[in-house]
């Protein structure tokens, strides 16, 4: 099939069991396209995948199986969904038969206004169906991060991405203890069982605007004919999670005379260690990536909780976040930290850029038009010290006022190896060079440290915003090296006392 | 006991049940103002063309592109308006401007589009010609410029002048703190339409039905009795639906009279947030004085409400603030003065607690500042000070039931483990450089009922079928505090019915007249006192009835649990049976009931009376953990001990407890609401208009540990079943957490360095807060 095929496909989900036709303009969310079916429990509280008021359950394959995935419904374009299998809460229960999740969030207190219960019960209901969540007691993520886990493992990080202006949350997350098991005959815990379908080719091309303009939603089968799309189509936007394009097709109205989505293609979702690095698939979400990890790169594991929230990580891709060029994304900081390598390719082939070399501007970088980013490199073997630091106003659901990501070396009293990335501090994520620089080749001690704090706190160009001050900003800096020491030195009294205890 | 206050031996009012429409909200089937339009066809949809200045001359604006823009159907403008261009109450807030345009963002016309992207479309191509004038944004602006609207009301008692002479130490101060976006999840709703003979049909997401008509009949020059507006539900309110709703009703009720098609008016969030008013931020100066013990002798403050280009609730809201600079301390002499800044800024509003939570944080901030000053424990220096028996108010109110504050406070300083726990958190802070943890209580009292006498009513529509069943209707709203909940159980107990048969029916205008707003705390004391009066109207009829077939008087007929019976009868009759008997003896099966608060009395002028019935009180521990890195915090424990009276539902009751426990912590420590105050092209602009940039409190502010208890033997003879409102008060149990911070604060500096902390209490702001204490250490 060439990429000039442009016969239209029927664009069909199956919603709460029912195929559904997907048939408004392309850029319409799955959100309005619901409330459109009269599917009114999926509800609009913020339009950005803020608030969770939208979540939806979508089956989303786990390697063998299936699983259910909560999502913000805003974020997602509707036709992305198609040939895929989707819940909302008037699929999990009726008032006559109500799901274990509903009935413990009605018999606690759980709901008073009601309006983002919905999307709570989404949120809930995915965790309640996680295959690892009975066997997995409260893991800890390190830097005081750990996950707050219930006695049934239920992980509070689950509903980091909901927002509830009435309870207080306690009542909520009483409910979310409270739950059991599935049984053996839930339908929905059955279904994670068996494989989601592949992605069919979805291509439909409608009036996306009250002129008439044409909007082009594409899920192409496979990577050459993604890049041969690109290739001829340069200017197409590349939909990979939807996390950031979402926001702005929903706020800022922008429209999209070509959206490709490349998040499903199988060529951007693998991920393999060598002997010289560990490879990540670009179309792998947050959640995929620290499932396949499972903790194996410690500085990640500490990023992970502190993205966004689970609802967003389930949808934001690796590539898409650094595609974006954002400066205040927070994976970069933590990549750079790592030294990692961007695999950019195109029809012309494929080419290897270090992340320090790939941004160049206020959302700019080097991917060239006809390029996108398939895979992620990091090399072999890791720094053991790190820490991933993140200052925001909000520990769970918020955007970095700066963000430091660090990986250090030490042998034999002496610091060997030190990259520091830093977000927040400058149009682009940035390396804090001089001050690697500073601490390489001195002891690994509170000296070296306090000495090479002025440095740190000249790194970059911060600013005032509504987040934080440039002072703040500069501050965060300045203390972050100390901070990362007594970290360290507080995971080694931790884990001596471990020994000794 | 009251006969209002009494309960009878079944009563369902105690019991704990879930909200009643609790399975609604957990399947999404619920119903809230926008679900409706999906229901309807043709609808309209309608979208602001915003001011791009924070103050201008309006020279002319150009609607033709617009209207001539694929499935534009109109654009509503000023000349539109057949009736009064005013949404407000005070007649100073135009619906749409005729020639100024007053904050940035204020919407300068309306258009209809067939779809809400055309509509949008066709806001962005209306052109409006501005000639730009000088603006106030901060309230030191208008401060500055003497920009004031509305009353400067004083309360006056004793004198202070020569306490402060007399006093062992006097201090004094300025405090200057943000308010609050509201952020209800559901935005503002209205969907109108013309229905049968050119009655207006207005759906809404309103605290006031009532005022929501009034000001829709006036700019549409019609009468009240063409105007029906209809409440499902709201999806949250918190005083942000009790005057902001108005306006966008009126452009789709007039939207609708204008095209003949349904009209629906949707707020997106930054719509929302740039468009509706929010919780004044308050600038206070102070005076203090103390005797050697450290009690207050007297106290001169005055307090500047951030009002907003309009006045809006801000007269009211500031009186309040000012009736509750005392919070639960005992001032012999003092004088406060309140004034309303007029800026460039949305018309600020209500917000639960209306002024309350700004007057006392005022003196909460006092308290924690001075008392390391005076070698007090912050904790010691507040209890010195609680009311007791005999003493009255700043405005000469007698404070009944002080000892419940002392109840209050023990029990939580008891069940709380406080002196083990300060043990434990010394031991902590010796044993950590970076992280410190600190402990404080702060205790509320706050007064209950309308400040303005006339709006303490409430009524209602009891209709009994003739199969027994029930349909309550009232004239409260529901916004998820659970007041339908608590209607249907007053309905139970005053029917002797059970839960089961009674149901409520949408808040309706055509129901129950001239409403007052559900707000103030005020909807489960008003509203049940008018459905226990429709109940008891009917319960007197069919205890005639029953007399009859029981053969005794009707004082002897008892009504319980579906079922009647008399003095020493063992035969009972079924509720269902009496009904019918009832209707085939031609007696009336609905009652309109009326309830009216007792008692009260108030002097605008003077600022002295009696405005509230009761007081509510509680008192809340916080536990909080702060690192000196960054500044940022873990909230480890509250414990609280709250008075609701005799609770009508406990569920219900513990909810707003907790709920406005965490929203009150938001206010204080987290939501930073921004404006933009530079000279450039923005100037007015609000800055944190979206959820990604205001930040409302999610599972990470939760505290991790989360006592909450009712206070017992709490029974309250001035309202229904011996009840107390719920609402707002716990909302100013929050201070413990600000107050915990500053403790924490302290703990990095030497010891008796006064803390000074900004609100909100962000990570930022505490860890500048840290940085002054250590450069004083």
């Amino acid at each position: 099939m060439s990429a000039e095929a442009t016969q239209e496909t029927k664009c069909l989900v199956t919603v709460n069991g029912t195929a559904k036709e997907i048939d408004g303009p392309p850029h319409t969310n799955a959100l309005d396209f619901l409330r459109g079916q009269g599917l009114i429990g999926c509800k609009e509280g913020c339009a950005e995948g803020e608030c969770g008021a939208c979540s939806i359950l979508v089956a989303r394959s786990d390697g063998q199986g299936s699983r259910w995935t909560a999502v913000n419904a805003c974020l997602l374009p509707a036709a992305a969904l198609d040939g895929q299998e989707i819940i909302t809460s008037e699929g999990l229960g009726s008032v006559a038969a109500m799901h274990p999740v509903q009935e413990e969030m009605a018999n606690r207190g759980g709901s008073q206004c009601g309006y983002c219960t919905p999307g709570f019960v989404c949120s809930m209901a995915a965790e309640y169906y996680r295959p690892e969540r009975s066997s997995q007691p409260a893991v800890s993520a390190g830097d005081g991060e750990a996950h707050q886990c219930g006695p049934n493992g239920f992980d509070l990080h689950a509903l980091s991405g909901n927002l509830c202006r009435c309870t207080g949350y306690r009542p909520i997350r009483d409910a979310a203890y409270a739950l059991g098991t599935p049984e053996t005959e839930d339908p929905l815990a059955a279904r994670q069982a068996q494989p989601v379908p592949e992605p069919p080719a979805t291509d439909i091309q409608r009036a996306d605007t009250p002129t008439g303009d044409l909007g082009r939603f594409r899920r192409p089968t496979d990577l050459d004919q993604a890049l041969q799309i690109l290739a001829e189509e340069p200017d197409t936007v590349l939909l990979a999670g939807g996390t950031d394009w979402g926001v702005e097709v929903n706020i800022k109205g922008a429209r999209a005379r070509s959206v490709l989505a490349i998040d499903r293609l199988a060529e951007l979702r693998q991920s393999r260690w060598t002997e010289k690095f560990l490879e990540l698939g670009a179309g792998c979400t947050l959640s995929e990536v620290e499932r396949q990890l499972a903790g194996k790169v410690p500085l990640l594991s500490k990023l992970f909780p502190q993205f966004a929230s689970r609802l967003i990580r389930n949808g934001a891709t690796m590539g898409g976040n650094l595609g974006t060029g954002s400066p205040i994304g927070d994976t970069p900081p933590a990549l750079l930290a790592l030294e990692a390598e961007l695999v950019l390719s195109s029809i012309r082939g494929n080419r290897m850029v270090a992340l320090e070399d790939y941004f160049t501007g206020y959302r700019q970088s080097v991917r060239e038009p006809g390029e996108m980013i398939t895979a992620i490199r990091i090399p072999l073997p890791l720094s053991e010290l790190t820490s991933f630091q993140k200052i925001s106003k909000r520990r769970f659901d918020d955007i970095s006022s700066v963000a430091i990501g660090y990986a250090v070396r030490a042998e034999g009293g002496l610091i060997t190896k030190a990259r520091i990335g830093l977000g927040g501090v400058a149009a682009t994520p940035l390396r804090a060079i001089s001050t690697e620089a500073m601490l390489e080749g001195k002891p690994w001690n509170l000296e070296t440290i306090r000495a090479a704090a002025h440095t740190m706190g000249l790194e970059g160009t911060p600013m005032d915003d509504h987040r934080a001050s440039a002072e703040y900003r500069k501050a965060m800096l300045a203390y972050s090296l100390e901070r990362f020491y007594a970290q360290q030195h507080s995971r080694c009294a931790a884990e001596e006392g471990e020994q000794n205890s | 006991m009251s006969q209002l206050s009494q309960r009878p031996g079944i009563s369902v009012v105690g019991q704990r049940h879930r909200h009643e429409s609790a399975d609604g909200h957990v399947t999404g089937t619920a119903l809230y103002t926008d679900d409706l339009s999906q229901r309807l066809s043709g609808v309209l949809h309608a979208y602001p063309v915003q001011s791009t200045h924070a103050h201008a001359k309006i020279l002319g604006i150009e609607t033709s592109a617009a209207l001539a823009a694929p499935g534009v159907i109109k654009v509503i403008t000023a000349q539109d308006i057949p009736g009064v261009n005013d949404q407000g109450a005070k007649h100073d807030e135009p619906m749409l401007p005729v020639d100024e345009v007053m904050f940035y963002g204020q919407p300068v016309a309306w258009v209809l589009g067939e779809s809400l992207e055309a509509a949008k479309a066709g806001a962005k191509s209306v052109t409006v010609d501005y000639e730009a004038l000088e603006s106030l944004i901060t309230i030191k602006d208008a401060m500055a410029a003497n920009s004031f609207h509305g009353i400067q009301p004083e309360i006056a008692k004793g004198d202070p002048e020569g306490a402060f002479a007399q006093a062992a130490h006097v201090f004094e101060g300025d405090f200057e703190f943000a308010g609050q976006e509201h952020f209800y999840l559901e935005t503002q709703n209205s969907l109108a339409l013309v229905d049968e003979n050119g009655q207006i049909m207005i759906h809404c997401s309103t605290q006031h039905p009532t005022e929501t008509q009034d000001i829709v009949s006036h700019v549409l020059g019609i009468d009240a009795n063409e105007v029906t507006v209809q409440v499902l539900r709201m999806g949250g309110g918190f005083g942000g639906k009790e005057m902001q709703p108005h306006g966008y009703a009126a452009v789709a009720a007039l939207g609708a009279v204008l095209t003949g098609r349904p009209v629906r008016v949707r707020l997106d969030r930054t719509l929302d947030m740039t468009m509706t008013g929010k919780r004044h931020g308050f600038h206070a100066t102070w005076k203090i004085g103390f005797d050697e013990q450290g009690r207050f002798l007297g106290l001169d403050a005055q307090l500047t409400a951030d009002g907003g280009w309009s006045l809006d609730l801000s007269e009211p809201v500031l009186t309040r603030a000012m009736c509750h600079i005392d919070n639960s301390y005992w001032i012999p002499n003092i004088r406060v003065k309140g004034r309303i800044a007029k800026c460039h800024k949305t018309s600020q509003t209500a917000f639960r607690g209306f002024g309350g939570p700004q007057g006392m944080l005022v003196m909460e901030d006092i308290l924690g500042r001075v008392a390391p000053q005076l070698g007090l424990d912050a904790r010691e220096l507040r209890r010195r000070n609680f009311y007791t028996e005999g003493q009255n108010t700043p405005y000469y109110q007698p404070v009944r039931h002080p000892e419940r504050l002392e109840a209050a406070w023990s029990q939580v300083l008891d069940t709380a483990d406080i002196a083990q726990r300060e043990a434990q958190i010394r031991e902590f802070n010796a044993a950590h450089e970076h992280t410190k943890r600190a402990l404080a209580l702060t205790p509320v009292k706050f007064g209950i009922s309308f400040n303005l006498t006339a709006f303490n009513q409430g009524g209602a529509l009891v209709l009994v079928y003739k199969d027994g069943s029930v349909l309550v209707n009232h004239g409260g709203t529901e916004m998820g505090q659970g007041l339908h909940t608590k209607m249907l159980q007053v309905a139970a107990t005053a029917l002797g019915v059970p839960l089961s048969m009674v149901r409520i029916a949408a808040t309706r205008t055509d129901k129950v007249p001239n409403t007052s707003a559900t707000a103030a705390s005020s909807g489960s004391d008003l509203n049940g006192g008018a459905v226990k009066d429709a109940c008891e109207q009917i319960q007197a009829r069919l205890a005639q009835v029953a007399a009859g077939k029981l053969g005794v008087p009707a004082h002897e007929v008892r009504f319980g649990d579906g079922q009647v019976t008399a003095l020493g009868k063992s035969e009972s009759l079924d509720w269902k049976e009496v009904v019918n008997a009832a209707y085939f003896q031609r007696i009336q099966l609905s009652a309109a009931g009326y309830y009216r608060t007792e008692g009260l009395h108030w002097d605008l002028s003077r600022m002295t009376g009696s405005p509230f019935k009761y007081f509510a009180y509680g008192v809340a521990a916080s536990e909080v953990e702060v690192s000196r890195f960054d500044g940022s915090y873990v909230l480890r424990r509250v414990d609280i001990v709250h008075d609701v009276g005799d609770s009508l539902s406990p569920l219900v009751d513990l909810g707003q407890i907790e709920g406005g426990f965490v929203q009150g912590s938001g206010w204080l420590t987290l939501e930073d609401l921004r404006w933009d105050t530079s000279d450039g092209p923005g100037r007015g602009r609000v800055a944190t208009a979206a959820a990604s940039t205001y930040k409302i409190p999610s599972f990470s502010e939760m505290p991790e540990v989360f006592n909450v208890s009712l206070l017992q033997k709490a029974h309250e003879e001035g309202a229904v079943y011996g009840s107390k409102a719920v609402g707002e008060p716990p909302l100013m149990l929050a201070f413990s957490v600000r107050e915990a911070l500053r403790q924490a604060v302290a703990e990095f500096g030497l010891a008796g360095q006064p803390v000074e902390l900004a609100s909100p209490a962000t990570p930022e702001a505490v860890f500048w807060a840290i940085e002054s204490v250590r450069k004083g250490a």
